[in-house]
């Protein structure tokens, strides 16, 4: 298991718990809790049950033929944009909210970046019927609008972050704050890989799903339950550790993480972590982020509000330090083009941080016979505008 | 011996730290700052090194901290103001910041540097107990810094404890958990909590901090510790006309 967390919260070099002593209680508590929690048998029944009949899982592993003959090879897609709420977060949604029950937590809290997380953690709170606040920055709330509408009407209130480059990192460093100040009955909700550990362990478990019910339909599909290639996007990486998570001791598989490389990753407009990011410290983890020599945090840019993060999770560094997955970038353009050559070919409008992951496959040369499994992360409803936009319709 | 720990160790009670954040509102503003601080009574003082993702801080500690960046400050700045500012300056400093910037300068660099210049502590709201601990510890002491570790009203007893037997020069306590730039309700759960510290009898010097803005909560905070720390009061004072000059006029608002 040389590639998941040691006992003080560390992937390798990465990872640990660089908070403030105002957060070490509630931390310390759920480092101490979640493990017996999870592995509860009514945690897991319950679990199991919200998966399979609110977000209707198993999520699909779909053979698309028509992008398969364009690539020549067999691609199969990880349906997350099926799930309820859209996308993969309410994977992670639910298993926190219930973690937060067990807690005795009343209110809950999260950041969002293109709102995704913070739909799905509303959807939750409104199931449960428990208090929600989402940070959210103020251009994502401008350019992901519909996202806004959809967690006022789930009864969460939305609270714009108005600091620094008003986008994800922002968000989060608000959602940090809020929690400091209520420390005893609220519970964060992070989104993502991200953060002080145990979270980018728990995000990981909850969202391993995606890798664990792949592996079952690619054996039924194909007879083997190991592709040759796993393509999925990276912002913070939550929707790429549950793609990757049960493949990464299976040396064979090659795992690629697609970054956002915004206008190019030379051109100042970029989101490409691996590339441009240096080792340090953001939200609480020890990773590889954006910054300046003096060691300020970089404002990221992609035209992708979920892949606009200036990190990436302390897993992910690790993975990329040691070499298990490999880690490339598309430019947003690039992006756009592969999200509308899916919509014709497969009739699947994706979400344009999934959108980056397809774009990866113009710049690969497949056998015929590999096997290759890409997460579609999202669905494009909420980036509709952002592709009318650019296209013209 | 450092100068906090003379400093402890001539005076026990009554003791006034202000925060300020380095290169605010000027770039050049931190000699003059510090120096009309230590000529107005104050006892020892809290340079803040600006980050930009600064959690732990409320919007008065953000904003000066981005009008500090925006300035041009940084580390080699600050350290070349802090070599012109022991000149000036003989009370005790602090170097208050996140870790991140302290660990892409080189902890070692950071912490020789620092001492170099007559830093006498640091205070590093993120840098993990564990991490310190493990890694840092032994740089700090052979540089004869001492790290300052913070307190809340929800640190467990034992944690204390420890906190104690790791620091030495004093801890730092919070007044609530909460970010900076909140107000001190003097409520009786507070006043419980500062008992309870204070009962505990720990062996280093106990100051208080966050949400000290005004007489009345300084009165409060050292009837039960040693010191309190003024900061978003100060920081917030600093935006108006004439700040500098007036200084001793807001050193004797809060202690007089």
């Amino acid at each position: 298991m040389k590639y998941t967390v040691n006992e003080q919260g560390y992937y390798g070099d990465f990872g640990g718990a660089y908070i403030p002593e105002m957060l070490y209680p509630n931390v310390e508590e759920l480092r101490q809790q979640y493990q017996n929690i999870i592995t509860d048998e009514s945690f897991k029944a319950e679990f199991k049950s919200l998966l399979k009949d609110y977000v209707g899982r198993p999520s699909p592993l779909y053979h698309a033929k028509r992008l398969s003959e364009k690539y020549g090879a067999n691609i199969f897609l990880k349906r997350e944009d099926l799930n309820h709420t859209g996308s993969h977060k309410i994977n992670n949604a639910i298993g926190q909210i219930l973690l937060a029950q067990r807690l005795g937590k009343k209110r809950i809290i999260a950041e969002t970046g293109a709102g995704q997380h913070g739909v799905a953690t509303a959807t939750v709170c409104a199931l449960m019927g428990i208090e929600c606040v989402v940070y959210m920055g103020e251009i994502d709330m401008e350019r992901q609008a519909p996202n806004v509408a959809r967690m006022k009407m789930l009864g969460a209130k939305v609270v714009p972050a108005t600091s620094g480059s008003k986008t994800l990192k922002d968000a989060t460093n608000e959602a940090m704050r809020d929690w400091i100040n209520n420390p005893v009955d609220t519970h964060y909700i992070i989104g993502s890989v991200v953060g002080p550990y145990p979270y980018p362990e728990m995000v990981a478990k909850f969202q391993s799903i995606i890798s664990l019910e792949a592996k079952k339909q690619l054996l039924e599909h194909t007879g083997n339950e190991l592709p040759q290639y796993v393509l999925a996007c990276v912002g913070g990486g939550s929707n790429a550790m549950g793609m990757f998570y049960h493949f990464l001791e299976d040396e064979d598989v090659k795992l690629i993480a697609i970054e956002a490389a915004g206008k190019g990753v030379n051109s100042g407009h970029s989101a490409a972590t691996s590339v441009l990011g240096k080792e340090g410290i953001l939200h609480g983890s020890r990773t590889i982020l954006m910054q300046t020599e003096d060691g300020q945090v970089v404002e990221p840019y992609s035209i992708s509000a979920g892949l606009d993060y200036p990190g990436i999770g302390p897993q992910h560094a690790h993975l990329h330090k040691i070499k298990r997955a490999e880690y490339v970038n598309i430019t947003d353009e690039e992006a756009l083009q592969a999200g509308l050559l899916l919509s014709k070919l497969e009739g699947i409008i994706p979400a344009i941080e999934s959108a980056h992951a397809f774009a990866q496959l113009e710049k690969m040369k497949f056998e015929k016979t590999d096997n290759v499994v890409i997460c579609l992360s999202g669905r494009g409803d909420k980036d509709l505008s952002t592709y009318i936009k650019h296209f013209g319709f | 011996m450092n100068r906090l720990n003379s400093m402890f160790n001539q005076k026990k009670n009554n003791l006034l730290s202000v925060y300020f954040t380095a290169g605010y509102p000027d770039l050049n503003a931190t000699v003059d700052v510090a120096e009309a601080l230590e000529k107005a009574g104050v006892d020892f003082l809290e340079i803040g090194f600006p980050y930009s993702d600064p959690v732990a801080d409320g919007p008065t500690i953000q904003n000066s901290s981005q009008q500090a960046l925006d300035n041009g400050m940084t580390l080699n700045v600050l350290f070349e103001q802090l070599a012109e500012l022991r000149k000036r300056v003989s009370i005790p400093v602090l170097l208050m910041g996140y870790a991140n910037p302290m660990v892409q300068y080189g902890v070692e660099r950071f912490c020789a540097k620092a001492a170099e210049v007559g830093v006498d502590g640091v205070i590093v709201p993120d840098l993990p107990m564990y991490e310190y601990e493990t890694l840092y510890k032994e740089c700090f002491a052979k540089h004869g810094l001492s790290n300052i570790f913070l307190v809340t009203p929800q640190t467990a007893e034992d944690r204390i404890r420890k906190i104690d037997g790791l620091s030495n020069s004093f801890i730092y306590l919070l007044s609530s958990a909460s970010i900076t730039g909140g107000s001190l309700t003097l409520s009786d759960v507070t006043e419980t909590y500062f008992k309870r510290i204070k009962d505990m009898e720990l062996n280093n010097p106990v100051v208080i901090g966050f949400g000290i803005s005004n007489k009345a909560a300084f009165d409060k905070a050292t009837a039960y510790a040693n010191g309190a720390i003024v900061g978003s009061a100060f920081v917030k004072f600093q935006a108006e006309e004439g700040y500098l000059e007036r200084i001793p006029e807001f050193v004797k608002s809060i202690r007089n």
